[in-house]
């Protein structure tokens, strides 16, 4: 059996990947998918944990499954404030998001 | 299917009440014509002092709900004299929000009524904040009041400062979500449980993991992003500066309300054990809230902005409340103090605002401050209870601003926090100088402020500035109250 640390450490990369993308990228949408890799990196955590530590109690299961449907109705509202930016400024990138200072 | 327990929707029964309340409304909405959303309004409030009456008769009862078949230990929701108060209080942010909100949004040409049903939501989120005790409802009731608020922060469509507000707020948001989950599955992963109660009990036998104070550590992080602690408090000024005004004005207090009785939840239930590394950290926080909130408020000549970094100062002078928490015998007079705070500054916050709405103008005009110039000449009643705002923020008496930070400092002051105490005080004496600058601009200069005559307004800024003065001089009932809530937590 794949021993529960090699979940572990690839959660934390894609965690760090996604955390990365977050940072680096400039286009709305790019960061709205840098927030979904970090919370997929949750989920693989959440799987493994129940897994390894105590299959009988659904704990970590269910939470994964919440995660996705709040991340669901996240990305919903995320990408229709997008939308409505974008009608607004013609762009989607952070950068020209200039009015308030940032 | 197990069969329905009656206990556990009584736990929940204002909770639900309201999720009912709301969800009607957005039906009932549908049928109430443009000219008519006063009703709206009127129904919104109607359904927050329903809830509110249920909330208040659950006073002194205590019970858990949804509980583990078998082991009524392990529970989902709880209810006890601090979720009461503290949904209280939530339901008087609700309240005020939409006696704010009504006059606001007809002059702004924004009225629609989707606003009270989205606040309404929102509160129900942070309702079940205060009562979690399970962290996969932590977090469901973050993102509940969460999700609402995005959507709220850029209800003005046509408006570019709100919907880009809307959509900073939204990314931060998210981004701070991923914390608190990432931080969650580590405790998980350390205890094998997401009880709180649970938590404290495996942490308490064990030697403490490094799993576990990692994870606690990035709930901390993720909650500092809510309730705006410098340095996760980019966002703020951003977010509060373009939302709404009222929508800000509700923000302010409902978010930091419920992010603060979530810290208060998760960690001073699940992580006790860990406060010989947690509490310095809360000191660093509280502190460096304190300084930069205060020092960058000094250079805002906006006046949304101002307020925005005042209430990143009041993070701090709350969050110093919650820096002995693992000490069982300073942490309840700390946090009661803590609490009393939070209600002064809901109640003088909502004030201010308040005036800021009155004197807004289409197109973000009449908010710097200078357009405050002339307010005692025109309107001196305006100008009277501006002066009570500013004064109790910076906590002059006789307001319960004084009062608030006279008991929060005293119980740092009792916990040995000495060096945190002296920085509240001078960031204090340093907040004097951009509060009545306002209030200068007010009195000595001239000027022609415009303001419209609207009756909810009025009525809220003149209550709340009597509440402000009143309340300062018998505060010893509601400081009781508070200490009667959280002595149980402890």
């Amino acid at each position: 059996m794949i021993p529960l640390s090699w979940y572990l450490i690839l959660s934390a990369a894609l965690f760090s990947i996604g955390l990365f993308g977050v940072m680096a990228r400039r286009n709305a949408i790019a960061i709205l998918l840098g927030i979904e890799l970090m919370f997929n990196a949750v989920n693989i955590n959440l799987v493994a944990f129940w897994r390894y530590l105590d299959p009988t109690i659904m704990n970590g299961q269910v939470f994964a499954i919440i995660v996705f449907a709040v991340a669901a109705a996240e990305v919903a509202v995320g990408l229709a404030l997008v939308i409505s930016v974008y009608r607004n400024r013609k762009t989607v990138v952070v950068d020209d998001l200039d009015l308030l200072k940032w | 299917m197990p069969p329905i327990n009656f206990n556990d929707i009584e736990v929940l029964l204002p909770l639900i009440i309201l999720v009912i309340w709301a969800c009607l409304l957005l039906l009932v909405d549908l049928f109430i014509p443009k000219k008519h959303k006063w009703l709206t309004a009127l129904l919104a409030a109607f359904g927050l002092a329903l809830t509110l009456g249920f909330t208040l008769s659950q006073l002194g009862s205590e019970s858990n709900g949804f509980c583990a078949t078998g082991k009524p230990s392990i529970c989902m929701v709880v209810l006890d004299g601090f979720s009461v108060l503290v949904n209280a209080l939530l339901l008087l942010t609700g309240l005020l929000g939409v006696a704010l909100a009504y006059g606001y949004l007809k002059r702004m040409g924004i009225e629609r009524g989707e606003y009270y049903t989205l606040m309404l939501f929102s509160i129900s989120g942070m309702m079940l904040m205060a009562q979690a005790s399970d962290l996969i409802i932590v977090f469901l009731a973050l993102e509940l009041l969460s999700l609402p608020l995005y959507v709220l922060s850029a209800f003005a469509r046509s408006n570019s400062d709100s919907q880009e507000a809307g959509l900073k707020y939204f990314l931060l948001g998210a981004f701070s979500s991923g914390f608190i989950l990432y931080g969650i599955a580590l405790v998980y992963g350390a205890t094998g449980s997401t009880s709180l109660s649970q938590i404290f009990e495996i942490a308490s036998v064990g030697t403490s993991s490094l799993l576990l104070t990692i994870g606690a550590a990035l709930i901390l992080v993720g909650l500092g992003f809510k309730v705006a602690a410098v340095p996760f408090h980019m966002w703020t000024p951003d977010v509060y500066q373009g939302a709404p005004t009222p929508v800000t004005a509700f923000m302010t207090a409902g978010a930091k309300i419920a992010g603060f009785a979530a810290l208060l939840r998760v960690f001073g239930s699940a992580f006790p054990n860990l406060s010989e590394d947690i509490t310095p950290i809360l000191w660093a926080l509280s502190a460096a809230t304190m300084i930069v909130g205060n020092l960058l408020a000094i250079a805002q000549t906006n006046i949304k902005r101002m307020l925005a970094y005042s209430s990143i100062a009041h993070t701090g002078y709350i969050l110093m409340a919650f820096v002995p928490y693992g000490n069982p015998e300073v942490a309840p007079v700390s946090i009661a103090a803590g609490l009393f705070y939070l209600f002064a500054y809901t109640i003088t916050n909502f004030g201010a605002w308040g005036v800021v709405i009155a004197l807004e103008q289409k197109e973000s005009k009449g908010l710097q401050i200078s357009d405050y110039a002339g307010l005692r000449r025109k309107y001196p009643v305006l100008a009277g209870a501006m002066t009570v705002f500013m004064f109790s923020l910076i906590g002059f008496p006789p307001t319960l601003g004084m009062v608030g930070k006279f008991y929060l400092f005293r119980a740092v002051l009792s916990g040995g926090y000495t060096g945190l105490a002296i920085i509240g005080v001078v960031t204090s004496l340093v907040s004097a100088f951009y509060y009545l600058r306002v209030v200068v601009n007010m009195y000595m200069f001239a000027g022609e402020p415009k303001t419209d005559n609207e009756f909810w307004l009025r009525f809220t800024i003149a209550g709340a500035a009597l509440v402000t003065v009143v309340f300062s001089l018998v505060p010893q009932g509601l400081f009781a109250w508070a200490s009667r809530a959280v002595l149980k937590l402890f």
